[in-house]
């Protein structure tokens, strides 16, 4: 009887801490801008990624608890923030960075501690190449700024272009340089390369520059603020040139900062409602609109694949231990995702791009160029 | 580079140039009583042009009536952070009040955050300053045309004010000798208020004309005016509230000319201005106005 009562006693026991571990909470990190220049990304970015744990809050049984932690735009602030939830938090898989930059800066971290990481957004091609647990579910650069390259020679009929770049974005950087290289060999001219800064406010005197160099069209793959900023002040000096941009143009304060300047400004990104074809995609538009009243735009889209391709591989991998996670991230393949059918080769996903341009203060969806 | 470019050029620059003297005589008026290099200043700057948006684009004010209700409540946010954070300290060593402003500058962002959130936001520009000037090639937005006007009409006016009333007097007593003003029957926490009211509300007037030109705003909106407007003073000579006007027009010429004419460089700007304040620190600590007395 006392024996068999022990073994009772053991038995709960044991089953009492399954239990307690079966409830215990799958830690996600996120580590956003929600702070500094790229704060906007970093905010409806979490929006998507709220909207995402809301339709499943659960993985292997256990509730998805989310650890955010803000990178403050800054290439610095990411490494630590990571380092924070990785050392503290004991977060087992990353979500983040957004800005290619701050991906960057902290891949290294989620790399030594041997944590999956899931970039919704960083398109620079560093950002994975030769990464063991750095994942990102959007296309890369040198896709992006072909796809811009091309439209600008085909579509724009430009001869000739002028560069503004963002020297303290990587991704500018890396995406200017994509744009020149596809943009000579369709046959076009790089006429001027200025540069700026993330946070300038002037550009006067490079549009003065720009002004003389007299190209055809402007790329300026930079951010929504100075982006809305270059707008306003190349058309109150008088320049007519179509403008275009890359993704980080797509930000709601676009167009409230730039007015009619940005009108007709034209920019590839990853996601635009109009382009949307799979159900799950729909859903996801339809319970965004509700919650925030207004149109998603793609860094919420990229978000909300993110968490769902991390907890599909979860789910693959039958565990959340990194070592599993990781090999299963990898084969991610067919993922029926908001922002299209998605399949991981090299961590990178081979997507098609969208082209938008603002008209009558909206974006509207111009086309889809599949790769 | 044509005539008509190098002349739109040096509108440019000098359009800059006067919205850095605009920031920085406020930021050396402050400075030259007090001996305070008030790296609040951006932050307050900041401050003043949300005051400025609620007034224009939440109540739908016009903009003169938002400008000075924000400058009234930037002046009263300046009197505040005094007696909170420098009263205090008015017998401290100097260093302590100026790690103080550094102090009450991240305060005031990090407020900025939560109150305000990160997102920018979008400035309106009234229509008599979005109106476009053009003469050949050459275009000029009202605007660029208004601010260097108003530069220096609010500089003959505070010169009048330092030179001419009481209260100016006092102000430039008290630079001298904080102790010895006391026995004359001046009361310094009333004057030093007054000085701090007066350049808040200077701040919160630079603010709204940088946010007309640059139309968003944000809660870090001030950190690069604050630190290019403190470059132009020290240019002018810190103090010198006719410097700080020249300062900022030769650096906003400056900076300007120097991506005009080596638009490949253009990212070098800001390290430009830097390199300059050292130069500046190095040969000629007094800057352009030279004189060690402040105004």
């Amino acid at each position: 009887m006392k024996r068999l009562l022990m073994m009772l006693g053991l038995a709960a026991l044991v089953l009492g801490g399954s239990a307690a571990r079966a409830n215990e909470p799958v830690k996600l990190g996120v580590v956003y801008p929600m702070t500094g220049p790229a704060a906007v990304y970093g905010q409806n970015g979490l929006r998507g990624l709220k909207l995402a744990q809301e339709h499943r809050p659960t993985v292997l049984g256990r509730p998805v608890k989310l650890f955010i932690a803000d990178n403050k735009s800054d290439k610095v602030e990411a490494s630590n923030a990571a380092n924070r939830v990785i050392q503290k938090d004991e977060v087992c898989a990353l979500i983040g960075c957004l800005t290619s930059s701050n991906t960057m800066a902290a891949a290294p971290v989620a790399e030594k501690a041997g944590v999956p990481m899931l970039s919704p957004w960083a398109t620079n091609p560093l950002a994975t190449q030769g990464k063991k647990n750095i994942f990102r579910i959007c296309f890369i650069d040198p896709f992006q700024g072909a796809v811009a390259a091309k439209f600008a020679r085909d579509n724009l009929k430009a001869k000739s272009a002028a560069l503004m770049i963002d020297i303290s974005q990587d991704y500018c950087v890396g995406i200017a340089g994509f744009f020149e290289r596809a943009f000579t060999k369709l046959g076009g001219k790089v006429v001027l390369k200025t540069h700026y800064n993330t946070g300038d406010q002037d550009f006067s005197a490079q549009l003065g520059a720009i002004q003389a160099a007299k190209p055809d069209i402007i790329y300026m793959p930079g951010y929504f603020t100075e982006d809305a900023l270059i707008a306003r002040q190349a058309r109150e000096l008088g320049l007519k040139q179509p403008l275009l941009s890359g993704d980080a143009a797509q930000a709601d304060e676009l167009i409230k900062i730039g007015g009619p300047a940005v009108e007709g400004l034209y920019f590839t990104t990853h996601f635009d409602e109009q382009g949307v074809t799979t159900a799950s995609g729909k859903r996801f538009v339809a319970a965004y609109r509700k919650a925030y009243k207004e149109a998603p735009d793609s860094v919420s889209a990229l978000s909300y694949d993110a968490y769902n391709a991390l907890l599909d591989a979860m789910e693959r991998a039958g565990s959340i231990e990194p070592a599993k996670v990781v090999p299963a991230l990898e084969q991610t393949k067919d993922f029926q995702g908001v922002t299209g059918v998605l399949t991981l080769v090299n961590h990178n996903a081979i997507k098609p791009a969208v082209l938008l341009q603002v008209k009558d203060g909206k974006f509207a969806y111009v086309a889809t160029v599949n790769p | 580079m044509d005539a008509a470019q190098l002349t739109q050029q040096m509108i440019n620059g000098l359009t800059l140039g006067s919205l850095y003297a605009l920031i920085a005589i406020g930021y050396t008026m402050v400075y030259g009583i007090l001996r305070l290099i008030n790296f609040a200043h951006g932050d307050v700057l900041m401050v003043g042009c949300y005051f400025a948006w609620f007034g224009a684009v939440q109540f739908g004010l016009p903009w003169w009536v938002a400008l000075m209700g924000s400058m009234a409540l930037t002046a009263a946010l300046g009197v505040l952070i005094d007696q909170g954070a420098y009263r205090p300290l008015r017998r401290a060593p100097r260093i302590s009040a100026l790690i103080t402003a550094i102090g009450v500058s991240f305060f005031l962002e990090n407020l900025g955050l939560v109150v305000f959130g990160s997102r920018p936001k979008a400035f309106a520009r009234p229509e008599i300053f979005n109106h476009i000037y053009q003469w050949g090639e050459v275009r000029v937005l009202s605007l660029s045309i208004w601010v260097p006007i108003l530069t220096a009409v609010i500089l003959a006016g505070l010169l009048l004010f330092i030179h001419r009333t009481r209260t100016g007097m006092a102000m430039r007593a008290l630079s001298r000798d904080l102790v010895t003003v006391q026995l004359m029957g001046i009361d310094p926490n009333r004057i030093v208020a007054a000085t701090f009211a007066l350049g808040s509300a200077l701040a919160a007037a630079g603010g709204v004309f940088w946010a007309m030109k640059y139309p968003q705003i944000n809660p870090l909106m001030g950190v690069l005016p604050g630190l290019k407007a403190f470059v132009a003073a020290v240019l002018g000579g810190i103090g010198n509230v006719t410097g700080a006007m020249l300062g900022g027009l030769l650096l906003g010429m400056t900076e300007i000319m120097l991506v005009a004419l080596l638009p490949e460089l253009a990212g070098y700007r800001d390290a430009l201005a830097f390199i300059l304040l050292i130069a500046i620190l190095i040969f000629r600590p007094s800057g352009i106005m030279g004189q060690e007395l402040p105004e």
